[in-house]
């Protein structure tokens, strides 16, 4: 049995860590949260210094071609230090789309430009309230050409390209639904940024107008693959969340050690030590799931889709919890402005309402789950 | 990231199976496998007769008590080997039950403290099976705060004699030793007065009564001493040192890991893949299915923990502190569950009977036996406790009575 990461995967994980330690520090998300950029410019640019844009990415296509296990630490960092950079929307959806559907065209063109910053990429799936689902999709494609509006795309008004889910047919069937790749630069696209719970990171409203763009993929495997994608970006995102479950986990640990109240500290009350306790349950199963998903993903295993929701339920909860029970121990102090309580709270919830929110996957678990029991 | 075997733990387990398929009681195990949750009583047989003859044939084997030395009775084996063996044995491991606290608590204290002659003439009739120990710690007015214990036992010439009542003892009607735990001087505070002792149960004064539980079940029992005489030379560790020795006894049941804990996840999975409710099958319920993502994610999430630390033991690390969530989810889970389950079959959910309750009344057992799997052996609150002072390192509870004779601390509220 050797259900853990190597010794070269946690050197990688050190390193990720000492880097956005450095380069991201809390002051680092708050200048994204409190100004427009959308992004730091800064560390994306760093990030592709080190490689870890593309370390899943093969060297054919410049990438370092390390592979999806070491993409998961590096997942694990960037959600500890709540990186205010379009990490998953570029290198978890648009990347793995890629990847997995892409023209040899089509990689030779982004997979490079993603792997060196010089190219953002996005998903372009909702369109208004909902879960991920092809009745939802009205972009119509025809001609070669887009026309309607997405929203909210993560990352869309700082992407330079977007994987667009589009309507095809009106059959009723998920064959109705095709990929498209848009260069967002190229026209025929206007880009809003949308106000949202975490404005350390950009949602945008994308337009599309008689928007060039050319399939990805076969026409009538759209749905089938954006799933694959998200299952994919679901470990991999669950990654993130446990990364911040897990510092959320220690913020409150430390505040209890340090606040006096009552002339002792806060941390021997066991009112709040059974919160803390609490706290890392939910943290420690969401971490076994996630290393049951980083198994599946790594291996192409037969049961990725039935990991990726574990791994995602699990982590969606314990971001959330740890978030929330952080803000509860330390207090009055947890809901300033000044403590960093609330990044973690914001980042926890607009992790978990990205990519199909909790009541998408817990649907797709039982209904996989059912399936296998069937088979 | 695998799951495989070491070639060495490959070849381990192919032994290990072998033996087993040639040699094990097959007659049990679809009772066994059927038996998942709580204590197991067989049809066919007498539970303790039947794994006392399994527990005979391992020992001859050299597969009985696997993680302790040869010469006291066990193989010397590793305690990544341990585990396979434990997945290999796999239903038949429930045979074991009355042998567990013997080989998990009691023998590694008679190892640890124990004179050589006692360890050589005890610890292998232990390990055959021959004789079952029980561990005598927790009284009426010591349960989680175990320190708090008053069975005293007095200094009489190359003796001692005790006086007093445990309770909550597994196995004691059929155990032959008992690992005592007693209070020597109630003049010193209180963690610091006590000894700890082993006595055979068939001693003169030593009464089993078995305590009807609120289940109706009786699964563990009342143990009253009046003046039992215990040789000195079956003292375990120095006079006033029992606090130390207990620590060891509970950190080798702490050590034990991959023995699956019950969630009852299968049993409500299966239920509602069948289940048809007013609305239509239960599966289709959008409720129900975000009731069971929840608890599919938790039992998922305890068997890979469990995965994580046999993956240390595996490397020959020491687990980390992980494993230590694994009874506070899984109690109140079990207890979720059988209630929920309960819920969806309406006014019948109150039945009991095997003819007339649903599923042979499964989850109304599940449900009753529930509220003592998150009390024994540790409350959910001494669990979290644990966690966030040894795992967290937050600091202990200001204790009002660390300092205080024990005789002074106060014994009634009010």
């Amino acid at each position: 049995m050797n259900f853990e990461f190597s010794d070269d995967q946690k050197q990688l994980r050190d390193q990720a860590r000492r880097f956005l330690a450095e380069k991201c520090p809390p002051k680092a998300v708050r200048a994204v949260l409190e100004g427009s950029a959308g992004y730091d410019k800064a560390l994306w640019s760093g990030l592709a210094e080190m490689g870890f844009l593309g370390v899943a990415i093969p060297e054919e296509f410049g990438g370092t071609g390390a592979g999806h296990l070491e993409l998961c630490v590096i997942a694990e960092e960037m959600g500890r230090a709540l990186a205010p950079v379009p990490f998953s929307s570029t290198v978890y959806l648009a990347a793995e789309a890629l990847m997995l559907a892409g023209s040899d065209a089509q990689k030779q063109k982004w997979l490079p430009k993603i792997a060196s910053g010089e190219a953002v990429g996005a998903l372009a799936l909702f369109e208004g309230p909902g879960n991920p689902s092809p009745q939802a999709i009205k972009v119509a494609a025809a001609n070669g050409v887009l026309n309607g509006v997405k929203k909210p795309v993560a990352d869309g008004a700082i992407a330079d390209f977007a994987i667009v889910a589009a309507r095809v047919g009106s059959s009723g069937r998920e064959t109705d639904i095709a990929l498209y790749l848009v260069d967002l630069k190229a026209g025929g696209v206007e880009a809003k940024t949308l106000t949202n719970v975490d404005p350390s990171r950009n949602q945008a409203e994308l337009t599309f107008k008689n928007c060039k763009a050319e399939p990805l993929g076969a026409a009538n495997e759209g749905w089938s693959i954006l799933t694959r994608v998200l299952d994919r970006a679901a470990v991999l995102m669950a990654f993130e969340q446990v990364g911040g479950a897990d510092r959320a986990l220690e913020m409150g640990r430390d505040y209890a050690l340090d606040r006096i109240a009552f002339g002792r500290q806060i941390g021997s009350f066991q009112a709040i030590k059974h919160i803390l306790a609490d706290m890392y349950v939910a943290a420690t199963l969401a971490r076994s799931n996630c290393y049951y998903g980083a198994w599946a993903l790594s291996t192409n295993a037969g049961e990725l889709g039935e990991a990726a929701a574990t791994a995602r339920i699990s982590a969606t909860q314990a971001f959330q919890h740890c978030s929330k029970q952080n803000i509860q121990v330390h207090g009055g102090m947890g809901f300033t402005w000044e403590f960093d309580c609330h990044l973690y709270y914001r980042r926890s919830n607009a992790l978990a309402l990205s990519l199909g929110s909790l009541s998408y996957w817990e649907d797709q678990l039982i209904e996989r789950m059912r399936k296998k029991n069937v088979a | 990231m695998n799951f495989d075997d070491t070639p060495e733990e490959a070849a381990f387990r192919a032994k290990a199976r072998e033996w087993v398929q040639a040699n094990a009681p097959k007659e049990y195990e679809e009772e066994l496998s059927q038996a998942s949750l709580g204590r197991i009583t067989l049809k066919k047989g007498d539970m303790v007769e039947v794994g006392k003859a399994w527990q005979k044939k391992k020992f001859d084997a050299g597969w009985s008590c696997l993680s302790w030395p040869k010469e006291y009775g066990g193989r010397g084996a590793t305690p990544i080997e341990k585990v396979i063996w434990q997945q290999e044995e796999g239903v038949y491991g429930k045979l074991t039950q009355p042998f567990q606290i013997g080989e998990g608590m009691c023998g590694p204290t008679v190892m640890a403290f124990g004179s050589e002659e006692d360890k050589r003439r005890r610890l292998p009739k232990l390990a055959s099976g021959e004789e079952i120990w029980c561990q005598l710690f927790s009284e009426p007015s010591a349960g989680s705060d175990v320190a708090g214990l008053r069975t005293r036992a007095e200094r009489d010439g190359d003796g001692w004699i005790v006086n007093g009542q445990k309770i909550w003892t597994s196995g004691a009607h059929y155990s032959n030793y008992g690992l005592l735990f007693a209070r020597t001087d109630p003049d010193a505070p209180k963690h610091k007065g006590l000894t700890m002792f082993f006595l055979d149960m068939k001693s003169p004064g030593v009464e089993v009564r078995p305590i009807k539980q609120a289940s109706g079940m009786s699964e563990f029992n009342e143990v009253y001493f009046t003046d039992v005489r215990i040789p000195d030379s079956q003292r375990l560790g120095n006079v006033g040192d029992g606090w130390n020795v207990s620590l060891t006894t509970l950190m080798n049941e702490r050590m034990s890991i991959g023995s699956r804990l019950a969630t009852g996840f299968p049993e409500i999975f299966a239920f509602c893949s069948d289940f048809v409710t007013e609305h239509g099958p239960a599966l289709d319920d959008r409720a129900v299915r975000a009731k069971l993502a929840d608890w599919a994610v938790k039992s998922s999430g305890l068997k890979y923990t469990a995965y994580r630390s046999l993956s240390a033991l595996s490397r020959g690390e020491r687990p980390g502190p992980e494993n230590s969530i694994g009874k506070l989810v899984a109690g109140t889970m079990v207890q979720d569950i059988a209630t929920f389950a309960m819920d969806l079959e309406g006014a019948a959910g109150a039945l009991t009977g095997a003819a007339d309750a649903e599923v042979g009344g499964r989850f109304q057992t599940m449900w009753i036996g529930a509220p003592g799997t998150r009390i024994a052996g540790g409350t959910d609150e001494i669990l979290r406790n644990i966690i966030a002072e040894r795992v967290l390192g937050l600091p202990g509870d200001i204790r009002v009575d660390k300092n205080v004779p024990f005789n002074k601390i106060p014994t009634k509220g009010r």
